[in-house]
């Protein structure tokens, strides 16, 4: 299952990952990890606290530095954070890192502000999560979960061909998570590649079109998510510990 | 009362100043969380161009924009050659580099100019003109606010309603997560310290010619009561950095004509310690609030 690759393009994967291995200091963060995320598909990195799922992410974003290959269409992935959107990636934040001074129009803003058509953008993606009416409120003032859409607003609002989500569904209650999954479908469907980072296994079931499994470092498993719902490998280092618990 | 009303006129004038200098500090901490302690020492470097220029053109004007082009490229300069390698160092490590930077332009201004003061002349008269028997600002005082407004109005067209005001405020507030989102945080950041020490040039050309006159220590004063500004305002609110300048004018203005000049530092200092006891982050300090 680990040698899989996506089936349902027959072009250069948006992003491949090849061999990363991220180490800080004597500690191993990330192991020889593989994969893939091909046009329009919706990959879920998963695994326990501690797996390197998010030392996966910030070496795609070039916030840490690994050994291995990472490309983007085929061509390798910039060195320097500030290039990546240039290359069409974006990415949110496990801790959402809004701009608490500035409103929900202009957090939103920041990606594009130098684009001649920043305000149509920002106003179409306002429009879509259902941001425009708290637009012109600082962002500080509105629930978590309104934030959290500011922030999926300001990923989106650069459109991505890559998007990278970390854990976008944590801290949202049942029916904002189904519109988070609805709104990531919508995405995939209009060929952005989705990879996200998610302890909250429903939502990764019902969006996902493959789970990679990390645990210590390494893949473990990689497939769809029927395939890994009957993994005993991930049941008994990640699905079982959650059942479990 | 007419002693009273004057001291006021004049102290917002004096104020306005303040404030501006006061700004130029609070721009440079929101870009790279630096208090510049070489600010005073790079305004009266491009103040000595203002000087210059105006020697050779005999245009006031062309000195004043001489001097804030001058401003700017210190700015540049500072950012570009020193502070930028300091960035990822200890915090002390800029204030360090600072203090070393006001020691060798005032020792390089003391070599190439002299000690001396050296008389500036102001484009307007600075005698009081008088409205209904009582004297107020002078034409100069006037031309001096209505600069100072027009500059902080200029700065915060500049910050709300335009794209590098954005990429400067979300540079600001985060950095590294700036950085994620495409913005050039090494060049807002660069930006912020010529826009800053452009500022403090202009505040420093605009204060020297009512002093007593330009030598390498005329902004030493300017930057402690600038300072005391920026901390009793909060270090990062442009408009505590306004509010405070007038009040800290004001304030120095009425201790100065009513105790005399010697209590008017003493008054500043006991303020900011007071501020610095019961509201540490300054009284518009926005710290808590960055990220969201």
């Amino acid at each position: 299952m680990s040698s899989e690759r996506p089936t349902a393009n027959r072009q250069t994967p948006r992003l491949s990952v090849n061999d990363l291995t991220v180490r800080f200091g004597g500690l191993t963060a990330v192991d020889a990890v593989s994969f893939e995320v091909g046009h329009g598909e919706v990959v879920a990195l998963i695994g326990p606290n501690g797996a390197g799922k998010t030392t996966v992410f910030n070496a795609v974003c070039a916030l840490v530095r690994g050994e291995g290959e990472i490309l983007l269409d085929g061509a390798p992935a910039p060195r320097r954070t500030a290039q990546l959107a240039g290359r069409r990636v974006a990415r949110t934040l496990q801790g959402l890192g809004l701009f608490a001074g500035l409103s929900v129009r202009e957090n939103v803003a920041v990606p594009v502000a130098r684009e001649a058509d920043a305000a149509t953008r920002v106003a179409q993606q306002l429009e879509r999560l259902d941001l425009a009416v708290v637009a012109d409120r600082p962002v500080a003032a509105l629930a978590y979960p309104d934030r959290k859409r500011v922030a999926l607003a300001r990923a989106l609002v650069t459109d991505p061909r890559l998007l990278l989500l970390d854990e976008p569904a944590g801290g949202l209650g049942v029916d904002d998570i189904d519109g988070l999954a609805e709104t990531v479908r919508v995405v995939a469907e209009g060929g952005c590649s989705v990879l996200l980072v998610e302890h909250h296994v429903d939502f990764v079931m019902g969006v996902a079109d493959r789970i990679v499994v990390l645990d210590f470092g390494k893949v473990i498993a990689s497939g769809t998510p029927a395939e890994i719902q009957g993994d005993p490998r991930v049941e008994e280092a990640y699905l079982g510990v959650q059942v479990a618990s | 009362m007419d002693h009273l009303l004057f001291l006021i006129a004049t102290g917002l004038a004096r104020g306005a100043i303040f404030a501006l200098f006061a700004l130029s500090l609070v721009l440079i901490w929101r870009a790279a969380r630096i208090i510049n302690f070489a600010q005073g020492a790079m305004a009266l470097v491009a103040t000595y161009a203002a000087f210059a220029v105006t020697g050779m053109t005999g245009s006031y004007w062309a000195g004043l924009g001489a001097g804030i082009l001058a401003g700017a490229a210190i700015g540049l300069g500072v950012e570009r050659g020193l502070m930028r390698f300091t960035r990822d160092s200890h915090p002390l490590a800029g204030i360090i580099v600072a203090i070393g930077l006001v020691m060798v332009l005032q020792a390089l201004l003391g070599i190439f100019f002299g000690q001396q003061h050296r008389p500036m002349h102001t484009p307007f008269s600075d005698s009081p003109l008088t409205v209904g028997g009582v004297p107020l600002l002078s034409p100069y005082d006037i031309f001096v606010l209505v600069v100072a407004l027009a500059v902080m109005g200029g700065l915060a067209l500049l910050f709300n309603r335009t794209s590098m005001g954005l990429q400067l405020r979300a540079s600001a507030f985060s950095p590294e997560v700036s950085r994620v989102l495409g913005v050039r945080v090494s060049l807002m950041v660069t930006v912020g310290w010529m826009l800053s020490a452009a500022v403090a040039a202009l505040a420093a050309m605009l204060l020297v010619p009512t002093e007593l006159g330009l030598n390498p220590h005329s902004t030493d004063v300017l930057f402690v009561y600038a300072f005391t500004v920026a901390v009793v305002g909060g270090l990062d609110s442009p408009v505590g950095a306004l509010l405070g300048g007038l009040v800290v004018g004001v304030a120095m203005t009425l201790v100065t004509g009513y105790l005399g000049a010697t209590f008017a530092p003493i008054g500043v200092l006991v303020l900011l310690v007071v501020v610095l006891l019961v509201k540490p982050g300054g009284i518009f300090s926005m710290r808590e609030a960055r990220s969201a």
